[in-house]
């Protein structure tokens, strides 16, 4: 097991994240963030701090894409999480999606599949904390944290203070450490 | 979990797990009707026994939102009625590839029996059988008390329901009060006592007689329909003197509590076990019951079907 990303890697990367969200974007006038729970979405809360105190506040909220991934007949069923979208929706907006791991791709293929029952964006981008290789679908992140490249064997967990008490993020072999 | 027979098959946690998918169904689809890709490709039969207008309509919807291909059958119009046993009826849907069996019949412990027998494979959900159990209906009546009431995790404790009406015969009462008991609430029988089925103490509630007597200390009032069609003998008098003290008339209406609301499991027969003005007030969530049922039912297909049908349940990597 071995750390990659301190506390203060993890803030440092959401900081540049939130600034280059506002430049890609020419400002936020028209910016949307949608966190995939759970940590996602508390990586979502953060850069939506971050770029009210850079620029202005946006719209944020949560999206679970649970109902709409393709690998629920290979795993019991998990419980539903929360999806809260803004009061203004996504009509028309650039909407940024926020999760902590890119891997296989999946989940972000099930959230715009869930983003396409709620509306229709102008744009959708994709920030993640770590971006780990290993895609299975033509699927890129827009925003990275940061790139690590893995071996398929290894597992890499990202700690939010909010839910594990802590910020970091680690990297372990499959077998536990 | 594999059937849903009975409330008894669910522990606290997995009655609250499935009220929580309930309610983030209900925020996802908005007051929209929304289609997921969650069950696409299971099939789902609707095997119904006896007649039914919203339980069946109510699943039907449920696995249509969630994309499932649902097939209705009916014992009225279908072999049954040229004598096909439950046992031949079964094997031909196993034999067609359902994945889920919702069945009503008439006869009490039918669901168990088709889940036990070996003849099917399917997952098998109790939509009412005889005088025994409804349990997605206790679901949707638990999930709408607390809403109303605003209760956090499914937590009921502190408030007190109150059943009026055939007890005797109704899977609904059964049902509700096993699970009203697991989420907390205090629960009150009230019925005549030739309605009142032996040993009913031994369920967790208190019986009463007197409707009047209760009525004014009640958070919830669920008024139950008469079932003439399971009544063989006579349990009382005449329609009239039963609705004169057990019906929820415009007297006890003014007699409720003032944040008291008024529930059914439908259908209502108006004038006998609540008049048209209660049931049509402002403190009435029957209306609220049908549209809950429809994310309660999408919640336990969901729970039952969304996962691996064969019992290894393989764990993969995000």
């Amino acid at each position: 097991m071995a750390s990659i990303l301190d506390a203060g890697d993890i803030s440092r990367a959401l900081k540049r994240i939130s600034h280059e969200i506002i430049e890609r974007n020419h400002g936020l006038s028209n910016v949307t963030l949608l966190g995939i729970p759970t940590r996602g979405a508390y990586l979502a809360d953060r850069i939506s701090v971050n770029l009210a105190e850079i620029e202005s506040a946006v719209p944020h909220g949560m999206l679970d894409v649970t109902l709409h991934r393709d690998d629920l007949r290979l795993r019991p069923p998990r419980p539903l999480l929360p999806t809260s979208i803004p009061p203004e929706g996504i009509e028309g907006r650039d909407v940024v999606l926020v999760d902590d791991v890119l891997f296989s791709g999946r989940t972000i293929r099930a959230a715009l599949d869930a983003l396409g029952e709620i509306g229709r964006p102008r744009s959708v981008q994709l920030a993640v904390l770590v971006d780990r290789g290993h895609r299975e679908l033509p699927i890129r992140a827009d925003f990275v944290g940061k790139n690590i490249p893995t071996s398929s064997l290894e597992t890499i967990r990202v700690r939010l203070a909010e839910v594990d008490g802590a910020d970091e993020v680690i990297i372990e072999n499959q077998e536990g450490n | 979990m594999r059937h849903l027979l009975s409330i008894n098959d669910l522990t606290v946690q997995q009655a609250r797990e499935i009220l929580t998918t309930a309610y983030e169904l209900d925020r996802v689809s908005d007051g929209q009707i929304k289609k997921l890709p969650t069950l696409r490709g299971r099939t789902i039969v609707n095997l119904f026994f006896e007649d039914s207008t919203r339980t069946r309509i109510s699943f039907e919807s449920a696995a249509k939102r969630l994309s499932a291909d649902v097939i209705n059958f009916s014992a009225k119009g279908s072999s049954v009625s040229k004598g096909e046993s439950l046992k031949d009826t079964a094997q031909t849907l196993q034999a067609m590839g359902a994945d889920g069996v919702i069945i009503r019949h008439h006869a009490s412990g039918a669901a168990q029996r088709l889940a036990d027998s070996g003849w099917i494979s399917a997952s098998v959900i109790n939509a009412g059988d005889g005088t025994h159990e409804h349990p997605t209906q206790a679901l949707l009546d638990s999930y709408t008390i607390a809403r109303n009431f605003e209760r956090e995790n499914y937590d009921l404790s502190g408030l007190t329901v109150g059943i009026v009406g055939d007890i005797l015969h109704s899977r609904v009462a059964r049902s509700n009060v096993l699970l009203l008991r697991k989420l907390g609430a205090s629960v009150i029988l009230i019925a005549p006592p030739t309605l009142i089925p032996v040993g009913a103490e031994s369920w967790g509630a208190t019986v009463s007689y007197s409707f009047d007597d209760a009525i004014g200390n009640l958070d919830v009032v669920m008024t139950l329909r008469i079932q003439h069609e399971r009544m063989s003998n006579f349990f009382f008098p005449s329609l009239q003197e039963y609705s004169r003290g057990y019906g929820l008339d415009d007297a006890r209406l003014s007699r409720m509590k003032g944040s008291a609301v008024i529930m059914h499991p439908g259908p209502m027969n108006r004038g006998v076990e609540i008049s048209s003005s209660a049931a049509d007030s402002h403190q009435s969530l029957v209306l609220r019951q049908v549209t809950n049922g429809v994310f309660v039912r999408m919640a336990v297909l969901y729970h039952l079907l969304g996962g691996p049908q064969s019992a290894t349940q393989s764990e993969m990597g995000i």
